[in-house]
């Protein structure tokens, strides 16, 4: 497999600034700063990077309530997602949406979504807008394990075979919907729900970038050459709870600290570029360096940036009325 | 100008909008119909044939039969309309949101807002509603206060086939969510429609007529049953202000309190369950506003709190009628607020 330097260090510095962005609300949220929850997606950076990676612009992605990492995976500015989650006037969506609702069209982020499988339906409208307006572009539904159980995605699962369209859902099975566990929750298996529905399955380890980067390609490849839908499997964890101030306690001592010894996407990722010299190590520092700074610099912006105004409450209801 | 049916005026619509704007498309269960079976295509254009015809003009890629999946549809379309067509889906019976209302209320309905603007979602979500067909409890009800209620949506309830096709086609050029409401009775009505398009913009009332002692503020359906209690109650000299609202969102509060002002007197008809309708949001709107104006209670026509029934007798019993109009705009007319001792 052939991966351009520049997708590595791009893909790098997408996860390492994904890292960086929920180590730093883990820290920010406990002093009690940032308003309503937030659900952080350290642990599972390589899967939205490794699709996102195959995207453009144009490419549509809707995201889930843990939505940050997909977010700056494409492309979304960091400043404006540090200042929405602290509810700022110069916020992506000014304040009036959160941390569960970061969007930008522009971009092809269809917004995270507070509402468990609420992206699979909407992917199937952006995918049916890409076939009908003929841009060769593709549309990809980010989801839970708990969402796989939501009839919202079982419909949309349907809706997008029967139409043929440029779809690539993307089940991120970190193994626990909230405080359940899949192994409880999921009858059946992806695979097999894959198959009811007649399209082709893909899977892969969700820590390890070069896997899903490489299984992606195939399943967006699929999709954009005008074959119909793909699912793709990822299997990783996450580190913290489903929410920040979650305990935990469904999940096993030592569990987690498991995944952060060996499956680190980052780690791994700078091991294996050194070991088959891909990428310098001089490089990768620089980036964690640019990263760290611009991180900083997004949260002592966001502190200081001004709150919404009280007309704002009235904008944008509709476009007119 | 030709004589249309409510039905004709509706297809008529869509198929001129169509005709103009390619990213227009409809979606649906059964609007053609045929799709997949050994028989003909396009073999319904609807379950009651108001989109008739469109699959043979416009094919099958812009006009959809969908799978009986209503939150995946539905979804489909707010997601077409937020990157680029102008979906037109249709939910058959507007009970069946029951099914997909996640998709509406906190998916498209919120999108601009929680992204500060950014996102247009130019969506038309046609449904039945409405009561009279012996369709029961779960094909009857008259739902358009549960969408009333969700800001960012807008909510159409045609009262005649010349408002239908004009407010049709505005609902398809506006950028926002609509929900546009046919009652399913009046699909056989007809009157003159004009044959080239037109729009009504929203939010503009409109007065069926002019009176001096009682204005009726009438939705869908209703406005027609106003108007024929209103010429009853003219022979024998009350006359009457109806207003057909036509959007209850937005809503013409402004000629609503004009005309109150001038009759000072108030009957509300909506064939929508009683509690949380717009009968008790337009009372409350006058209640609030035009207090010093009213000359006596304001009145309601509504149904009961029940669902709708299924057996004739008891269907008549529960809808509003001519004659409860009548009766309460009697009671309205003849009310004198006592003199204080």
């Amino acid at each position: 497999m052939q991966i351009s330097r520049d997708i590595l260090t791009r893909s790098y510095r997408s996860m390492r600034t994904i890292r960086d962005f929920e180590e730093r609300l883990h820290v920010e949220f406990a002093t009690g700063e940032i308003p309503g929850f937030v659900h952080l997606y350290c642990g599972e950076e390589a899967s939205g990077v490794g699709v996102c990676a195959h995207l453009t612009d144009t490419d549509t992605i809707a995201s889930t309530h843990r939505g940050h990492g997909h977010c700056i995976a494409k492309g979304v500015a960091v400043e404006g997602m540090m200042a929405e989650i602290y509810g700022r006037q110069t916020g992506v969506c000014h304040g009036k949406g959160g941390s569960m609702h970061i969007a930008d069209l522009s971009l092809g982020m269809l917004g995270a979504n507070g509402i468990v499988g609420g992206g699979p339906p909407l992917i199937c409208g952006a995918a049916l807008s890409h076939k009908l307006l003929k841009d060769n572009n593709v549309a990809i539904a980010f989801y839970g394990d708990g969402a796989s159980n939501e009839g919202s995605t079982l419909e949309s699962l349907n809706l997008a075979t029967v139409w043929q369209l440029p779809a690539v859902f993307v089940v991120e099975d970190n193994g626990y919907g909230e405080a359940t566990g899949a192994s409880y929750a999921c009858a059946g298996t992806q695979k097999d729900r894959a198959a009811g529905f007649g399209m082709p399955y893909f899977e892969c380890d969700g820590t390890d970038f070069f896997a899903v980067y490489k299984t992606a390609g195939e399943a967006i490849a699929h999709a954009r050459s005008g074959k119909g839908p793909a699912m793709l499997h990822v299997h990783l964890s996450r580190w913290y709870g489903h929410f920040e101030g979650d305990a935990m306690s469904y999940r096993a001592d030592g569990e987690v600290a498991k995944q952060r010894a060996e499956h680190d996407c980052l780690v791994n990722f700078r091991k294996y570029v050194s070991e088959v010299s891909l990428l310098e190590t001089s490089v990768l520092d620089e980036i964690d360096a640019d990263v760290k700074s611009e991180i900083d610099a997004a949260v002592i912006a966001a502190k200081a940036a001004p709150l919404p105004e009280d007309a704002d409450l009235m904008r944008d209801v509709y476009v007119s009325y | 100008m030709s004589k249309k049916s409510f039905r004709q005026a509706i297809n008529e619509a869509l198929r001129q909008e169509m005709r103009r704007d390619p990213r227009v498309i409809l979606m649906g269960e059964d609007v053609a119909g045929g799709r997949g079976g050994t028989g003909v295509k396009d073999a319904w254009g609807g379950v009651l044939g108001v989109t008739k015809g469109l699959q043979t003009e416009f094919g099958e890629d812009r006009v959809l039969d969908t799978p009986i999946s209503e939150a995946s549809y539905i979804g489909a379309a707010a997601g077409a309309a937020a990157t680029g067509l102008r979906p037109v889906a249709e939910l058959m019976f507007v009970d069946f949101v029951g099914c997909c209302l996640d998709q509406i209320m906190n998916q498209a309905a919120k999108f601009r807002y929680m992204f500060g603007g950014k996102a247009r979602t130019p969506l038309v979500i046609r449904a039945m509603y409405g009561a009279g067909f012996n369709a029961a409890a779960q094909h009857s009800q008259a739902l358009y206060p549960l969408f009333t209620h969700i800001p960012g949506l807008k909510v159409v309830v045609p009262s005649s086939p010349y408002e239908a096709k004009g407010l049709l086609i505005e609902a398809i050029r506006d950028d926002d969510p609509v929900i546009f409401l046919e009652n399913k009775v009046m699909y056989d009505d007809e009157e003159d429609v004009p044959d080239e398009p037109y729009t009504i913009p929203f939010g503009e009332a409109n007065l069926t007529r002019e009176g001096d002692d009682v204005t009726i503020v009438a939705f869908g359906r209703m406005v027609n049953f106003a108007n024929q209690a209103a010429d009853r109650l003219e022979k024998d000299g009350i006359s009457c202000t109806v207003i057909d609202p036509r959007t209850t969102s937005p809503l013409d509060t402004g000629t609503i309190l004009d005309c109150v002002a001038d009759t000072g007197r108030l009957v509300i008809v909506d064939e929508s369950s009683p509690r949380c309708n717009l009968a008790t949001d337009v009372a409350a709107l006058v209640a609030e506003e035009a207090f010093d104006a009213l000359k006596a209670p304001i009145r309601r026509v509504v149904p009961p709190h029940t669902p709708v029934p299924f057996s004739t007798v008891l269907e008549n019993l529960y809808m509003p009628s001519v004659e409860k109009i009548e009766a309460a705009v009697r009671s309205v007319a003849a009310y004198h607020v006592k003199e204080e001792a």
